[in-house]
């Protein structure tokens, strides 16, 4: 029996409410008028640093060695070489002896990901696959996109050994139907007209897939608790749901108005939502659409029990929103409106690969050292302890700080340091059960933080060296939202 | 066994340019300035000079590295030239590399100079740290800068001593008040106006709790000091003015991973002030020290080191501050000529103008601000940040 073992989902603590997001850009094309709120990313938030925060939730309570792949699903890499999976695993602390890959170039890629896992695990070949689907799709200011598109990612485990819910069989269509596209060097999807993408599209294929696997599984739609499915407009997405024999209640809320389509994320942030309110024995079929589609039909075992409710998920990140109310601020995140930077933010500190190469478990992993003398834990890694009175020399050994908690020793909020979203707040961290260093504060302002507030490690992006083409990972902290 | 520099080196020369945006002058032109009065005080030829010790700090951005700068600017005669570079203490450094040359009897008579050009940057505040701080720091080191390292101290003492940021901002607002106020009186200072409380604390935050006028001075500028054996001083000049004291304590790393350090005074001050003190042979700071001027890079950085030189007790600084106690009429003045605050902080030359304030006033010769009958000064000189840092303290006198 194979399937998902585990599940956890990320969505960025901002929300735009779209209207702001009209109030904008409404003026020029007054037809894209949305209802809702979407999740945008911080502006130290992309697809790898939400994957790293969804795979951290579902590996709540998993031993890390256990793990023996990683696969990354985005159509938003920062980098078109150079394996995101990778640095993810470098973040998690895993093993080194795993299998990586990243899958990507359609929006199906999050789905197509998990049946690779399948087909893995089912094989033998492999025995615990984490899967992170994670997108930050841009919309051109004044695109329908721009209020559509929201940031998630989810993240599950497969495997084979406490299973809460079975992948029962799986349907895939597959076709070169162009309803979007991004050339090479492009910002922003282009698309075709909305009509045919309707009709053509999720009309066809997502009813395609979703009656195969239906079949393959000999069942009828009302045996399934839940189907998740996408589409781009609310009104033709109740329309599949009739179309497929749906109640509405066993359609699972596809959260445009509360996140918006995150892209490849989307099934899988779909499923989690889907699992946190499952019983056993109940089908849930999930599916992605983007040149075909493929539905997945799940069945709910008892163990979904046992983690039901210890970890975020969608429900516990939902409710922890702030709003962004500032649409400059939101598209100046993204680089779509080129800020002045003045020239201290213009200066780009060169990146030694082999200096990241050497510290990689310190810097994406946030693993430092303990003392094996007197027991302190120290970051970064240190030779010689630095309790004075051990100064133990070369009796350390590793230490992950990343998943421990920690109290804000102190903070400031900085207006002279270069920030894309000044004043640029950071502090130090003393971590439980030892070990202090600073940091940098984020998703937070000034008003809200105190000495000794709870805080948390959290995986961002800290510069982009454009000219060079490096995304620079590290860890910030963060208030800590339960 | 070792028994210190006390009484063995004195200070016999000493220049210092004005301190401030000197548009129309290069490190060149400085280190010219500073060197020509420090001479011409001195009284000597510059022929006598045997070794000279260069001072400068954020060279990437200014003349570049090691000791040709200053070499070439003066054209000393292939003399040995050693440049010293300890962040904001680099000034200090450079005059106790001279001071120990002497004291060792290698030389009879050195120059330690320090010069640092910080307006050639194009933007405020000191040069940007993500690539002056080494190839590990920039992939974790948090995105800041001096304002903000010292303004976690701030929040940590206010949050510690149960003191209310808008009280807390009105403490450091007298400690700023006061230099502004001294400043007026030296003309070599960057900043030469009276500031009113209400002016300091209507200004820009820069890193909260810190406002504008809670941060010193970015200037360009250059001091220098000739140095000679103790015993023959007096034959350069009636008033010399003697080496008591020249410590420097280091961060061990122990404040910034440890958990021990409260983050409301300086660990390497509390230290290096302790061993001047024993060094100098004083037993009671807060009634033998005659004034002094401490590294007010920040406001909050002057109150904790009131009381980590033990002239406050731990947590009442305020209250001194508040009697007046460091104000030029008081008993320790402190700032005289201005301080970082007002005149100014070319981070190479800060450590040298500190001890040019201390030398003028023992003479009797520091003009309108000019300290009734100073027998013993003291300069702390700081680099770095509350959490990682280096101090230097020298005392001098009669």
């Amino acid at each position: 029996m194979v399937g998902i073992t585990s599940y956890g989902a990320y969505i960025p603590r901002y929300r735009m409410d779209r209207s702001i997001v009209y109030k904008a850009m409404g003026w020029l094309n007054p037809a894209t008028f949305m209802r809702g709120e979407k999740a945008v990313a911080n502006f130290d938030e992309d697809s790898v640093t939400m994957g790293v925060a969804a795979g951290i939730d579902c590996l709540t309570g998993i031993d890390r060695d256990e793990i023996d792949a990683i696969y990354f699903a985005t159509t938003t890499s920062p980098y078109k070489e150079r394996q995101v999976a990778e640095i993810i695993a470098t973040a998690f602390d895993l093993r080194s002896d795993i299998r990586t890959a990243d899958f990507g170039a359609s929006l199906k890629a999050g789905t197509t990901a998990l049946l690779s896992a399948r087909d893995a695990v089912k094989s033998g070949s492999l025995k615990n696959v984490i899967l992170c689907a994670s997108d930050c799709r841009v919309g051109k200011p004044g695109s329908a996109q721009e209020e559509l598109f929201g940031d998630a990612a989810a993240s599950v485990i497969f495997g084979d050994s406490g299973v809460v819910a079975t992948l029962e069989d799986s349907c895939s269509v597959s076709y070169d139907f162009i309803d979007h596209w991004k050339g090479d060097g492009q910002k922003f999807d282009r698309q075709w007209e909305d009509r045919f993408i309707r009709d053509v599209g999720y009309k066809k294929f997502i009813i395609e897939s979703i009656s195969g696997v239906l079949k393959k599984c000999g069942l009828e739609t009302k045996d399934v608790a839940k189907v998740a499915y996408p589409c781009l407009y609310a009104g033709d997405h109740k329309g599949i749901g009739r179309n497929l024999g749906l109640d509405p209640a066993q359609v699972q809320d596809p959260m445009i108005d509360k996140v918006g389509y995150t892209g490849t994320s989307n099934p899988l942030l779909l499923l989690v939502a889907a699992l946190e309110d499952a019983k056993p024995g109940d089908n849930i079929i999930i599916t992605s659409f983007g040149n075909g589609s493929e539905a997945l039909l799940f069945k709910v075992t008892d163990e979904i029990e046992n983690i039901r409710g210890n970890r975020r998920g969608v429900k516990k990140h939902l409710a922890a929103k702030r709003e962004l109310k500032s649409y400059n601020k939101a598209v100046s995140f993204r680089d779509t409106l080129p800020i002045e930077k003045g020239i201290r933010g213009e200066i780009m500190a060169p990146t030694a690969l082999s200096e990241l190469w050497r510290s990689r478990k310190q810097v994406l992993g946030l693993c430092g050292s303990k003392c094996k003398s007197c027991g302190t834990p120290q970051f970064p890694s240190q030779r010689i302890c630095v309790n004075p009175d051990c100064l133990a020399m070369d009796q350390m050994e590793d230490y992950r700080f990343s998943d421990k908690k920690g109290t804000l020793f102190t903070y400031t909020a900085d207006s002279l340091a270069y920030s894309i979203n000044p004043p640029a707040l950071y502090g130090f961290n003393n971590f439980e059960g030892g070990g202090r260093y600073w940091f940098d504060l984020t998703d937070a302002d000034l008003e809200s933080v105190k000495v000794d507030m709870p805080v948390e490690m959290s995986f961002r992006r800290k510069y982009v060296d454009e000219e060079k083409g490096i995304h620079g990972y590290f860890w910030k902290m963060v208030p800590i939202i339960d | 066994m070792a028994e210190g520099i006390k009484d063995k080196v004195a200070i016999i020369g000493m220049g210092c340019t004005k301190f401030g945006e000197r548009w129309d002058m290069g490190s060149e032109d400085l280190i010219v300035e500073a060197f020509k009065e420090c001479i011409e005080d001195a009284g000597i030829d510059r022929k006598e000079i045997q070794a000279a010790w260069y001072g400068s700090c954020f060279d990437e951005v200014n003349v570049g590295k090691a000791a040709t700068p200053l070499s070439l600017a003066l054209k000393l005669p292939f003399l040995p030239v050693t440049r010293v570079e300890n962040f904001c203490a680099t000034g200090s450094e450079a005059l106790r590399g001279a001071a120990y040359a002497v004291a060792s009897g290698a030389y009879d008579i050195c120059l330690a100079l320090g010069c640092e050009k910080l307006k050639d940057t194009g933007y405020g505040g000191l040069p940007e740290m993500a690539n002056l701080m080494g190839t590990k720091n920039r992939l974790i080191m948090p995105g800041m800068t001096a304002p903000g390292g010292f303004a976690m101290m701030a929040t940590r003492y206010f949050a510690k001593y149960g003191i209310d940021p808008d009280e807390g901002k009105k403490i450091l607002a007298r400690v700023s008040q006061k230099s502004h106020a001294n400043g007026v009186k030296n003309p070599k200072a960057h900043l030469r106006s009276e500031v009113t409380e209400e002016q300091i604390l209507k200004a820009p935050m820069i890193a909260w709790p810190l406002g504008l006028f809670d941060c010193c001075g970015v200037s360009d500028g250059a001091a220098a000091a000739i140095v000679c054996s103790a015993d023959v001083a007096k034959s350069f000049r009636p008033d010399p003015v003697y080496v008591k004291a020249l410590q420097i304590a280091i961060s061990s790393g122990e404040e910034m991973m440890y958990t021990k350090w409260d983050g409301t005074y300086i660990e390497t001050a509390t230290r290096c002030g302790a061993r001047a003190y024993e060094e100098a042979g004083i037993k009671n700071p807060r009634e033998e020290i005659s004034l002094m001027e401490v590294h007010d890079c920040f406001s909050i950085t002057e109150l904790v080191t009131y009381e980590d030189l033990q002239i406050s007790p731990r947590g009442k600084a305020a209250d001194d501050v508040r009697d007046g106690f460091f104000e030029l009429d008081g008993k320790i003045p402190c700032q005289p000529d201005g301080g970082l605050k007002c005149f100014g902080h070319p981070i190479g030359a800060s450590g040298l103008r500190m001890m040019y304030e201390v030398y003028k006033q023992i003479q009797g010769k520091a003009g309108d601000r000019q300290i009734k009958d100073p027998k013993v000064g003291l300069t702390h000189n700081m680099g770095g940040f509350p959490a990682m840092n280096l101090i230097s303290v020298c005392i001098a006198g009669l």
